[in-house]
């Protein structure tokens, strides 16, 4: 049969590739191991410049408690707030607290006295946790240090918030992104591959040879995606051992389900990789067209910010964008243990998206010009 | 006859690359087909093919008609083009069974002619070398016989032998004289006016017309030309699209 032809042709093609093989084991290794160590949204290792006006003692234990806290790093002690500010500027520092003169004596005889905090917000996400650590730091401070001086004179209720995280526990950022790293690997490898494949034979010139024999579109379009459907699976499968391994993760509802998904969302992404082939004349284009898609696809599919916080016509443009399903069904699977029943949904929006790239790929492969 | 076309025309925008030519090419007949570069000759060859639509005119080839079928047509003829497009990464044996099964031979069929064909051609040995590994007039002759591996009724040869040295093309057309004997019809273009002296007939492109078509001995008496290379000479110099 013509399509055994073409596919070993295909397998041969990538085997023999000095590049490729090496690169679908190493990337998902590599990103697997590597980047959910890095990427993390707890902020650490702020820097931290204090203006100590006062000199006390118990501005000293201020300073100290700062210093203790594993969220800052105390860069400098100094008496000028002009001299902080000057080092806020120059990026040395983070964030300058200000603790003004009679500070202490402020503490003892009115049991009140103010802190300031100034901080470089450039980084908005480091300096509303960074404001919010030194809140808490100060609070904590005072309340152990002058727990019966009372702020004001009729003491407020006191609410006690009590937080239970569900599926994630411990909120370890960690946990949450490890399947998302996973469909980033799938992303890249499944999309870019494929993508660049057909335009590489136009450039060659073999695809004239092949235009030029009766080769039906279907078959060597399927030719294409089945290798990388093959891929995709064995980088599927390196990416979960991994994550078991390495870090205690595993999906909870259901393998199978994983791997269901995977065929589907793997032969949409491929199919949607060889339609811009199809269109491209060069490499070149193919990749930076790529490019811009593989980037719509990550930032608009809830892999690093929620859906629900995007405004509402980017969240309708998200059901068109198939990472969507594939990544509620990897989070769901891994930190719900949701079932194949929970997810149908997302499994008809893939095989849609299937049939649509699948009729759209081989349509757009064009043997008569 | 084997490829009969009528007024067979091709614009890209303003521009005819092919403008309005009509022939006919006999079963078994080796027809060259000259022109300057830019005359139109390699878009001719891919309508002929199906690999392009005619703007208008018709033709058939190998007794289909290639507006109507041009997928049909495919099965009947071969075409080696001018930039060497079998796969560099498979082996010769490999490239040879692929494009074979993509014909729809049976695997018992292509190994047995596998082997006749390369022990012919001399590349017995080399079967399990990678293409992208061998010198260029080999690539070239093992090109050839994939694109009549097939037994198709034509085969388009678009300059197979540009860049190949003189020996080498001698064993070139020493193939393709037994394709021919085969009763395989060989349509063929050059820019070696020794080589259109080794055909059956001629035509020579102009501007997207066909200025000039008879064998290489009636052209060269009917312009008073000594040899092939004066017969283009005059036809072409006057040509406006030189390129």
């Amino acid at each position: 049969m013509t399509l055994g032809y073409l596919i070993r042709k295909e397998f041969k093609q990538f085997f023999r590739n000095p590049f490729l093989p090496k690169l679908v084991i190493a990337f998902p290794v590599m990103i697997m191991l590597v980047i959910p160590w890095i990427v993390n949204m707890d902020i650490k290792n702020i820097r931290l410049t204090v203006v100590d006006k006062d000199g006390s003692s118990t501005s000293g234990k201020l300073i100290r408690t700062l210093g203790a806290s594993e969220y800052f790093i105390l860069e400098d002690v100094t008496g000028s707030y002009p001299e902080a500010l000057r080092q806020l500027e120059k990026g040395r520092t983070d964030a300058v607290v200000e603790i003004p003169g009679y500070f202490e004596q402020d503490l003892v005889s009115e049991g009140r006295t103010q802190v300031q905090i100034s901080l470089n917000a450039v980084n908005q996400i480091k300096g509303a946790l960074g404001s919010n650590y030194l809140n808490a730091v100060c609070a904590d401070f005072f309340a152990e240090n002058f727990a019966p001086v009372s702020v004001s004179p009729v003491p407020a209720p006191r609410v006690s918030i009590s937080v239970q995280n569900k599926f994630n526990p411990y909120m370890d950022y960690k946990n949450f992104m490890i399947p998302a790293y996973m469909v980033i690997v799938i992303i890249l490898l499944g999309g870019f591959l494929p993508a660049l494949n057909i335009v590489g034979e136009k450039e060659k010139g073999t695809i004239e040879q092949i235009n030029i024999t009766p080769v039906r579109k279907t078959s060597f379009i399927f030719a294409k995606l089945i290798p990388y459907w093959v891929m995709g699976l064995i980088v599927l499968s390196i990416c979960m051992l991994l994550a078991w391994a390495v870090y205690g993760l595993s999906p909870h509802g259901g393998i199978w389900t994983v791997y269901l998904f995977s065929l589907l969302f793997i032969f949409a992404l491929s199919g949607f990789g060889l339609i811009v082939s199809n269109y491209s004349d060069t490499m070149q284009q193919a990749m930076f067209v790529m490019f811009f898609f593989i980037l719509v696809f990550m930032l608009m599919s809830g892999l690093l910010t929620p859906i629900s916080s995007m405004p509402r016509w980017a969240q309708v443009i998200t059901w068109l964008n198939p990472p969507r399903y594939f990544i509620e069904m990897m989070r769901g699977v891994y930190l719900q243990g949701c079932s194949l029943a929970d997810l149908s949904h997302q499994l008809l929006a893939l095989l849609g998206f299937d049939i649509f790239f699948g009729t759209w790929a081989v349509m757009s492969y064009r043997k008569t010009r | 006859m084997a490829i009969h076309a009528e007024s067979l025309t091709k614009r890209f925008g303003n521009f005819t690359a092919v403008d309005n030519i009509s022939f006919s090419v006999e079963k078994g007949e080796i027809f060259g087909f000259l022109g300057a570069n830019g005359a139109g000759k390699t878009t001719a060859m891919r309508m002929l093919c199906g690999l392009s639509r005619p703007t208008s005119g018709k033709a058939v080839v190998a007794g289909i008609d290639i507006v109507k079928d041009p997928e049909r047509i495919k099965k009947r003829i071969g075409y080696m083009s001018q930039r060497f497009s079998l796969y560099d990464d498979l082996t010769v044996s490999e490239n040879m069974t692929l494009f074979a099964g993509i014909y729809g031979m049976r695997e018992k069929d292509i190994a047995a002619k596998r082997t006749a064909v390369l022990t012919r051609l001399g590349l017995y040995d080399e079967r399990d070398m990678l293409v992208g590994s061998l010198p260029l007039g080999w690539k070239q002759k093992l090109a050839f016989s994939v694109s009549i591996f097939h037994e198709p009724a034509v085969v388009f040869l678009d300059e197979p032998t540009g860049g190949v040295d003189p020996v080498t093309r001698r064993q070139f057309w020493r193939q393709i004289y037994e394709a021919s004997e085969r009763g395989i019809t060989v349509f063929v273009t050059t820019h070696y006016m020794d080589e259109a002296e080794y055909c059956h007939r001629v035509s020579i492109m102009v501007d997207g017309h066909i200025a000039a078509m008879d064998t290489p001995s009636e052209l060269k008496a009917s312009l008073g030309a000594g040899t092939m290379d004066d017969v283009f000479y005059m036809l072409a110099r006057n040509a406006e699209r030189i390129g």
